[in-house]
């Protein structure tokens, strides 16, 4: 095993673990389209990276944070859904993205790359991962009711509008550190597709949340041991790697009868 | 009549304004400690916006004057539970990790039964009295119950309301509920507060039943201003 492949490895489990973590509230919140399309709104700051020659990931995140706050400030003063401004944001985003992107990084960039992960990579991964993790297990209680009851939340001191602006930010974090190894356009399944699964045979908010997050794990790192092994990209090995654990548990479901 | 210390809650000249219109208007009342009081009156009358300008939820000009410190339970009308893969346990730890038990027991659910059950597969009635649960499992004062009784079959909605009593005699709790039913809240309020932009009627529960008074209550509004 190279030492590229073990970084990747470790990227992959910490963004998948995140990812699933953050996915499950984003999936109870009926954002899934969110989590997808927020991603491709780096894809500008991915291509000023490469251009102007910095980590990418800063021009990712840069670009995701400056859209989460606008998304969450206009989401404020014109009452219109998250769904409604994440599609009017994301489309042209991906349109400058596509406009700007070097031709030879592009494929890199929708889709990842593991060739390339370096040791700083892995760290700054790992770190926000863990940060955004800690952060999320501290409201998450709070969005959760939130959902549950906006007044009974309001009530019981609770900032929703806070809290949903800070949920959004730790979003556009994992987004931005998934991007190096599932790529742009694919990064959005990692924060749904995980959670769907684990939301078909959980019977509990704590195992529901524990599932997602180990959802979310295996599919990153099982993709890029697939992509490793294959020499195909890492991205769609992932969303494969996903789609079958989420096919096993409409499977588990049906044939256990598990009514969630 | 009663000292100052005897009153839990006193509005005076409350309004609220949403978008350049009026909501409330000019809303003064008292309400004793240990009472239950019934807000009605007609759809839109701003029953629910009284509750959010009571709990600071909802800017509003006027004051709202809650005895020191006093501690507040509410249940609003409308949560959505359908899609949360919540238990009753993990709903009621939200707010507390003691005294679980005892708050269940309290509103009539076996804690056995229903703490690890979760809140989406619950019955009507028994979601309705988990969130009650949870709005007393920290001892409140005062609880608000905006129709404490939506989406619940008839026979659940006079346990509820009995139980609710119960609660209020055993822990001299204070309470104000919005309801449409005449019946309940002639048999389970001590005082109505009826609405309809401003206070159209002040008075004993009992009232409700005399058709003039509902007339009052559901007809043209005719503002009046409460003195006591």
């Amino acid at each position: 095993m190279t030492e590229t492949l073990i970084f990747s490895l470790l990227i992959a489990v910490a963004v998948g673990f995140s990812a699933g973590y953050l996915g499950s509230l984003m999936v109870l919140k009926k954002m899934a389209l969110v989590g997808d399309a927020l991603s491709h709104v780096a894809l500008p700051g991915l291509a000023l990276g490469i251009l102007f020659n910095f980590n990418p990931f800063f021009g990712a995140f840069g670009f995701l944070f400056g859209s989460a706050v606008i998304i969450w400030y206009l989401g404020r003063i014109t009452k219109l859904s998250f769904e409604t401004l994440v599609g009017a944001m994301f489309t042209l985003a991906l349109a400058i993205g596509i406009l700007i992107v070097p031709e030879p990084d592009l494929l890199e960039a929708l889709f990842g790359d593991i060739t390339k992960v370096a040791l700083m990579d892995t760290i700054l991964a790992v770190i926000i991962a863990i940060l955004a993790m800690l952060l999320t297990k501290i409201i998450y209680n709070k969005i959760i009711l939130g959902m549950i009851s906006e007044d009974l939340a309001v009530s019981n001191g609770i900032n929703v509008s806070r809290t949903n602006l800070l949920y959004l930010l730790l979003v556009s974090l994992v987004v931005a550190i998934g991007i190096k190894i599932v790529g742009t356009l694919l990064v959005g399944f990692l924060v749904v597709t995980p959670a769907a699964a684990a939301k078909n045979i959980s019977s509990n908010l704590s195992r529901y949340a524990m599932l997602s997050s180990v959802f979310g794990a295996i599919s990153a790192s099982s993709g890029i041991l697939l992509s490793s092994y294959l020499s195909l990209p890492s991205g769609p090995l992932v969303v494969l790697s996903g789609i079958a654990i989420f096919l096993f548990t409409v499977l588990a479901r049906w044939r256990l009868k598990i009514d969630t | 009549m009663g000292s100052q210390d005897d009153y839990i809650l006193n509005v005076s000249n409350l309004s609220v304004e949403l978008q350049s219109q009026t909501i409330l208007e000019d809303i003064s009342f008292k309400l004793k400690r240990g009472m239950t009081l019934a807000i009605v009156g007609p759809n839109g009358a701003g029953k629910t916006v009284l509750f959010k300008a009571l709990l600071n939820l909802m800017p509003h000009t006027g004051k709202v004057d809650w005895s020191n410190r006093v501690k507040i339970g509410y249940v609003p009308q409308h949560f959505s539970v359908s899609d949360i893969p919540i238990t009753v346990k993990e709903f009621l730890l939200f707010k507390s990790a003691s005294g679980m038990e005892n708050a269940l027991s309290s509103v009539g659910l076996d804690s056995e039964e229903v703490l690890n059950k979760r809140l989406n597969i619950l019955s009507g009635g028994q979601l309705r009295r988990a969130l009650i649960a949870w709005a007393i499992i920290d001892s409140p004062e005062v609880l608000l119950f905006d129709e404490p009784t939506t989406g619940v079959d008839l026979d659940s909605e006079e346990s509820i309301y009995r139980m609710l009593k119960e609660l209020e005699k055993k822990n001299n709790i204070t309470i104000l509920l919005i309801s449409h039913s005449t019946h309940i809240i002639e048999q389970y309020s001590d005082y109505m507060l009826a609405l309809n932009r401003c206070v159209t009627f002040f008075g004993e529960s009992k009232e409700i039943a005399d058709p003039s008074i509902q007339k009052i209550i559901y007809g043209e509004p005719v503002c009046v201003h409460v003195k006591e």
